[in-house]
C-alpha cells in the first residue's frame, strides 16, 4: 500500500486525478470521438475557470483576504468585452483574420484594463480598511458584489446579451469523426499561455519568489526587509485583470450572457479554490481542470447530476484533504 | 458588556413598543397590506435573530441560512399538498424540515468548521446555491420556479368564523372580523414570539457565555478546554432548526412556497442587511433591523417610484430614484454601515448610553 | 558601547498586557542571552524589537535611533535580522531560494556564500532541495544562514536549540561563536547549558519584567540566584 502511494506520488500524485477522471470517463462514454470532444470542452472550460479563480486564490494566500466580490470582475469583463465586440461588429465579420484579431484583442484589452483599474479601486478603497477583520471583510466584499451586480443591471439591462464571435473562431474542425469547436481550442491555448506566463513569473523572477514566500509567511518576508503590502496591490490588480479576461473569454464561449453570470461563476470559482487549495496556482489549475472535465463528462453521461457533481467532488475532496488538494505550504 | 445603560434601556423600550404594535397590529392597521407587513416582520425577526446567534455571537458567517428557512417552508408545503390541509401535515412537514436541516447542518459543520472560518463561508455559499438549483430542477416535488400553492388547516381560512353571533355572522371587535385570517396572524405572532424568547434564553444561558468566549478568543477558549468545533457545530444546528421552523410558519401564512419566498439568495441578502443594520450580537438589534428593512421594502420602494415620477423633468435624478435601483442603494448603505457603524443601530445606541 | 537599548518597554497584545517593564542594554559585539521560563515574555520582547508587536513609544533604541513606530521592513533594513522560534523557513521554496530571497539585491556575494558553506556544510549539500524536506537541525541552520547572508549589525534568535539533538546543538554553538565575531547576537534561550557556553552578558525575564541583569560569569557563579530565577541549579 505505501509502495503504491509512493509510486503514485512520484508520478505526480494529485496531479494524476484529472487523468484518472478522463480515463474513467473514456470507459463509461465508450465512443472515442465524443470523448475527445468532451475532453477538449472540459479543458477549455477548466482553463477559463482557472483564469477567473487564480487571482482569488493568490490574493487569499498572500494577505488572508477573501474577496467575495471577485466574481464582479468576471461579469464586468464579460459585459465589457461583449460591448466592445458588438461595437466592432464590422471588423468581426470581415474576412481578414487581422481585423478579426484586432477586434478580439480590443475586447480583451478593454476587459483587462477594466480589471486593473477596478482591482486598484477595490483594494485601496474597499478592502484595505478591513484587512485583519474577516467578518467585516466578508460583509463588505459581499456588499460590493451586490452593488456591482446592480450596476451591471443598470448599465446593460436585465435581458440576455448576445456576444458576437470573430469569424476565424467560428465553426469547428473535423478530424476523422472528431469535432473540435475552434473557440474551445483557442480558449484552451490562451488559458494555457496565461498559466505558463504566470508560472514563469512566480518561479523565475524575484517578484514571484517574494509572492511565493509571502503566501507562506508574510511576517517573515517583512522581517527580511521587503514590503508585502505594495506587492499585494500588484497581485490584487493582476488577479482582477485575469478574472476580467476569464469573463471576456467566457462571454465568447457562451455567446449569450445574463447578469446572473457573476453569481453562477462565483460558485464555480469557490468550488475550484476549495478543491485546489487556497494560495497556489498549481492547486487552482488542478481544481479548475477537474471541475471543467467533470462538468462536461457528467453533463453527457447523466445531465441531471451535472450540478450535484461539483458538490460531490467538493465534499469528497474536503473529506480527504480538508485544506484542498494542493494548498500552499503554510 | 451587559451592564444596563441608558442606551440599552432605550433599545429595550423600542423593542417592547414594536412587540406591542405587532400584538395589536390587526386592530391598529386594518388593511390587508399592513397585516402582510406585520406577519413578515414577525417571521424575519426570528430568522434574523437566529442568524445573529451565528454571526453575532459566534462570529461565523454562513450563507446557507435561507436554505434552512427553505427546508422548513418546502417541508410544510410538500406535506400540505400531498396530505391535504391538516395539522398532521403541518407537524410532519415541520419535522421533516427540521430533520433535513439538522443533518445538512451537521454535515457542513463537521466538514468545514474545523478549517478556516472563511472556508465555511465559501462552502455554505456553494451548498446553498446548489440546493437552490436543485429545488428548481426537481419540479415534480417542489413545483420548480412556480413553487407550490396549497391549503392550510381550516382554522386559518379567511372565510372561517372564529366567533359567530346569533345570526351566524362573524363577530367584529373594534371593527375587526374574528376570522381565520386573524387566527393565522396570531399563530404567526405567537410562534415567532416563542422562538424569539427561546433564542434569548439560549443567549443568556451558560452555553451563550461559552459562545461569547469563543468569539472573543478562540485559542484561549480551546486552551481552557472547550471543544470549539463542537460548540460551533451545535450553534449552527440550533440556528438551522430555528430558521427551518420559521420557514414552516411562513409557508403556512403565505399558503404558497416558491424560490422567491423561501430560497432565493436575495432573502439571504435581506437577512444580512437586517442583522448589520440592526446590530450584530445583541438579539435586540435583529428586531430593529427586521422592522426597518421590511418597512423599507414595502413602503420606501413605493416612495422611490413616486419620487422618480415627481422628478421626471430633472436629469439624472429620476434615473437614480428608479425603484429598480433599490438594491443598489441598499448595497451602498450596507457597505457604509459596516465601515462606520459596525455595531449597527442597536449596538450604537447601546454604546452611546454607556458613555453618558 | 550600547548597540540596542530597551527602556521600560511595555507591550500589549490585544487587550492583554504581556510586557510590563523590560529594560536591557545590549553592548556591541558578542552574545547577549535573555533567559526565562515559558511565557515569561522572551518571544514578545524579540517581536517588539522587530516591530511585529507594538511596544510603548520610545522604549527601543538602536544605535541611538528610536525604533518604535517603525515598520518591520524598515527595522530589518537598519541591519537587524530575526530568526523566529518556528524558524520562519519557506517550506515550498528551495534552500537556494530561501537564501537568495534574503539577499538585498537578489544575487550572492561569493565570499559570503563560502563563509556560509563553511559554517553549515549541510546547506551546500541540500542547496536545490525544497526546504520542507530538511531535518529540524538543518532548517535551523538555514534560518540562521538566511539571517547572515547579508552583513548584519544585530541578529535576534529565538530558542534555536528547541527540539534539537545534543550533537547538533554543539555544532550550532560553534557556528554562533563564529558569527559573534562579526555580529552582535541577542539570543533567547531556555537551554541554560547552551546559553552559558555562549553568552557574555545576560538578563532574566519573568512575568514581563527583567528580574536580573548582569554578566554571565557572575550569574553562573551564583547558584542561589539561578535556583530562584530559573528553578534549576547547575
Amino acid at each position: 500500500m505505501t509502495q503504491i502511494s509512493a509510486t503514485l506520488s512520484r508520478l505526480g500524485g494529485v496531479y494524476l486525478l484529472p487523468v484518472a477522471v478522463s480515463v474513467i470517463a473514456f470507459i463509461l462514454i465508450g465512443a472515442p470521438s465524443s470523448w475527445v470532444t468532451l475532453t477538449v470542452a472540459g479543458l477549455a472550460m477548466g482553463m477559463m475557470i482557472f483564469l477567473m479563480a487564480s487571482g482569488l486564490s493568490l490574493v487569499f494566500g498572500l494577505m488572508d483576504v477573501l474577496n467575495f466580490g471577485h466574481s464582479a470582475f468576471v461579469s464586468f469583463g464579460a459585459f465589457i468585452a461583449a460591448s466592445v465586440l458588438a461595437w466592432l461588429g464590422g471588423w468581426l465579420g470581415a474576412d481578414s483574420i487581422a481585423l478579426n484579431m484586432l477586434a478580439l484583442m480590443a475586447a480583451f484589452t478593454a476587459a483587462i484594463l477594466f480589471g486593473l483599474a477596478a482591482g486598484w479601486f477595490f483594494e485601496t478603497v474597499v478592502i484595505r480598511p478591513v484587512y485583519a477583520d474577516h467578518l467585516r471583510q466578508i460583509l463588505i466584499t459581499m456588499g460590493a458584489l451586490i452593488v456591482a451586480e446592480q450596476a451591471i443591471l443598470a448599465i446593460w439591462g436585465g435581458s440576455p446579451l448576445s456576444v458576437p464571435r470573430p469569424n476565424f473562431l467560428q465553426g469547428s474542425w473535423l478530424i476523422g469523426d472528431v469535432t473540435i469547436e475552434i473557440y474551445r481550442a483557442f480558449a484552451f491555448l490562451l488559458g494555457l499561455a496565461v498559466y505558463i506566463a504566470l508560472y514563469a513569473v512566480l518561479n523565475r523572477t524575484r517578484i514571484g519568489l517574494l509572492i511565493r514566500a509571502g503566501v507562506e509567511n508574510r511576517e517573515m518576508v517583512e522581517a527580511l526587509g521587503f514590503r508585502i503590502d505594495r506587492l499585494f496591490i500588484g497581485v490584487f490588480m493582476a488577479g482582477s485583470a485575469l478574472a476580467s479576461l476569464g469573463g471576456a473569454m467566457w462571454a465568447g464561449y457562451e455567446t449569450l450572457i445574463t447578469p446572473a453570470l457573476g453569481a453562477e461563476m462565483m460558485i464555480v470559482v469557490f468550488i475550484v479554490v476549495i478543491i485546489g487549495g487556497l494560495g497556489s496556482i498549481q492547486g487552482t489549475l488542478l481544481g479548475a481542470i477537474l471541475v471543467g472535465l467533470m462538468a462536461n463528462y457528467i453533463g453527457f453521461l447523466a445531465p441531471k447530476l451535472a450540478l450535484a457533481s461539483n458538490m460531490i467532488l467538493m465534499m469528497a475532496v474536503l473529506l480527504w484533504r480538508p485544506n484542498g488538494l494542493r494548498p500552499a505550504v503554510k | 458588556m451587559t451592564q444596563v445603560t441608558n442606551g440599552t434601556r432605550i433599545v429595550k423600550a423600542i423593542v417592547l413598543l414594536i412587540g406591542a404594535l405587532l400584538l395589536f397590529a390587526p386592530f391598529l392597521f386594518q388593511d390587508v397590506r399592513s397585516i402582510e407587513v406585520a406577519a413578515r416582520i414577525c417571521i424575519f425577526v426570528v430568522l434574523v435573530a437566529s442568524y445573529d446567534l451565528l454571526i453575532g455571537y459566534t462570529g461565523i458567517v454562513s450563507f446557507a441560512h435561507t436554505m434552512f428557512f427553505g427546508f422548513g417552508a418546502y417541508g410544510a408545503a410538500i406535506a400540505l399538498r400531498q396530505m391535504g390541509p391538516g395539522w398532521d401535515a403541518v407537524a410532519l412537514g415541520a419535522l421533516a424540515g427540521v430533520l433535513v436541516s439538522i443533518v445538512v447542518a451537521i454535515a457542513i459543520g463537521l466538514l468545514s468548521l474545523r478549517v478556516k472560518a472563511i472556508f465555511f463561508a465559501m462552502i455554505t455559499l456553494a451548498v446553498a446555491s446548489v440546493v437552490m438549483v436543485l429545488a428548481s430542477q426537481l419540479s415534480q416535488l417542489t413545483g420548480g420556479e412556480d413553487g407550490i400553492t396549497y391549503k392550510t388547516p381550516e382554522v386559518f381560512k379567511t372565510a372561517y368564523k372564529l366567533v359567530t353571533d346569533a345570526d351566524g355572522k362573524v363577530v367584529k371587535v373594534f371593527g375587526v372580523k374574528l376570522n381565520g385570517k386573524l387566527a393565522a396572524y396570531y399563530f404567526v405572532f405567537a410562534t415567532s414570539l416563542i422562538l424569539f424568547i427561546a433564542l434569548l434564553r439560549i443567549v443568556a444561558s451558560p452555553f451563550g457565555t461559552v459562545l461569547k468566549a469563543i468569539r472573543e478568543n478562540e485559542a484561549r477558549a480551546e486552551a481552557i478546554g472547550y471543544r470549539v468545533v463542537a460548540y460551533r457545530t451545535a450553534v449552527f444546528v440550533i440556528a438551522a432548526v430555528i430558521a427551518s421552523l420559521a420557514g414552516t410558519v411562513y409557508a403556512i401564512w403565505l399558503k404558497y412556497t416558491g424560490p422567491d419566498t423561501a430560497l432565493n439568495f436575495s432573502i439571504m441578502i435581506d437577512i444580512l442587511l437586517m442583522v448589520v443594520i440592526g446590530g450584530m450580537g445583541t438579539m435586540w438589534g435583529a428586531v430593529n433591523g427586521a422592522v426597518l428593512m421590511v418597512l423599507a421594502q414595502y413602503y420606501l420602494r413605493d416612495l422611490m417610484g413616486v419620487a422618480a415620477e415627481a422628478t421626471a423633468n430633472i436629469p439624472v435624478l429620476p434615473y437614480l430614484l428608479d425603484p429598480h435601483r433599490w438594491l443598489f442603494w441598499l448595497g451602498i448603505i450596507f457597505i457604509l454601515l459596516v465601515y462606520f457603524f459596525p455595531k449597527g443601530l442597536a449596538g450604537t445606541i447601546m454604546a452611546k448610553g454607556a458613555r453618558t | 558601547m550600547t548597540l540596542l537599548s530597551l527602556q521600560n518597554m511595555k507591550t500589549n497584545i490585544g487587550q492583554y498586557a504581556v510586557l510590563h517593564d523590560v529594560s536591557i542594554e545590549v553592548p556591541e559585539g558578542g552574545v547577549f542571552v535573555l533567559l526565562g521560563r515559558n511565557g515569561a515574555g522572551k518571544t514578545t520582547t524579540l517581536r517588539s524589537i522587530m516591530g511585529l508587536w507594538q511596544p510603548s513609544p520610545g522604549s527601543v533604541t538602536f544605535r541611538g535611533r528610536d525604533l518604535t513606530g517603525l515598520h518591520t521592513v524598515d527595522i530589518a533594513r537598519l541591519g537587524i535580522a530575526f530568526v523566529p522560534e518556528n524558524m520562519g523557513i519557506f517550506g515550498g521554496l528551495t534552500v537556494e531560494e530561501n537564501m537568495i530571497l534574503a539577499t538585498a539585491k537578489g544575487t550572492f556575494d561569493p565570499k559570503r556564500l563560502t563563509y556560509i558553506y563553511d559554517l553549515f556544510p549541510a546547506l551546500q549539500k541540500f542547496w536545490d532541495k525544497p526546504a520542507w524536506s530538511l531535518s529540524g537541525g538543518q532548517k535551523q541552520m538555514l534560518a540562521v544562514a538566511r539571517a547572515i547572508i547579508e552583513p548584519r549589525e544585530l541578529i535576534l534568535i529565538d530558542e534555536p536549540t528547541k527540539g534539537l539533538a545534543p550533537a547538533i546543538i554543539d555544532n550550532m554553538a560553534a557556528a554562533f561563536r563564529e558569527i559573534a565575531q562579526s555580529t552582535t547576537i541577542l539570543l533567547v534561550e531556555q537551554n541554560f547549558e547552551f546559553a552559558r557556553s555562549l553568552g557574555q552578558n545576560m538578563a532574566v525575564i519573568d512575568d514581563g519584567r527583567i528580574a536580573h541583569a548582569g554578566t554571565m560569569q557572575d550569574f553562573v557563579a551564583n547558584s542561589a540566584l539561578q535556583d530562584q530565577l530559573l528553578g534549576l541549579s547547575v
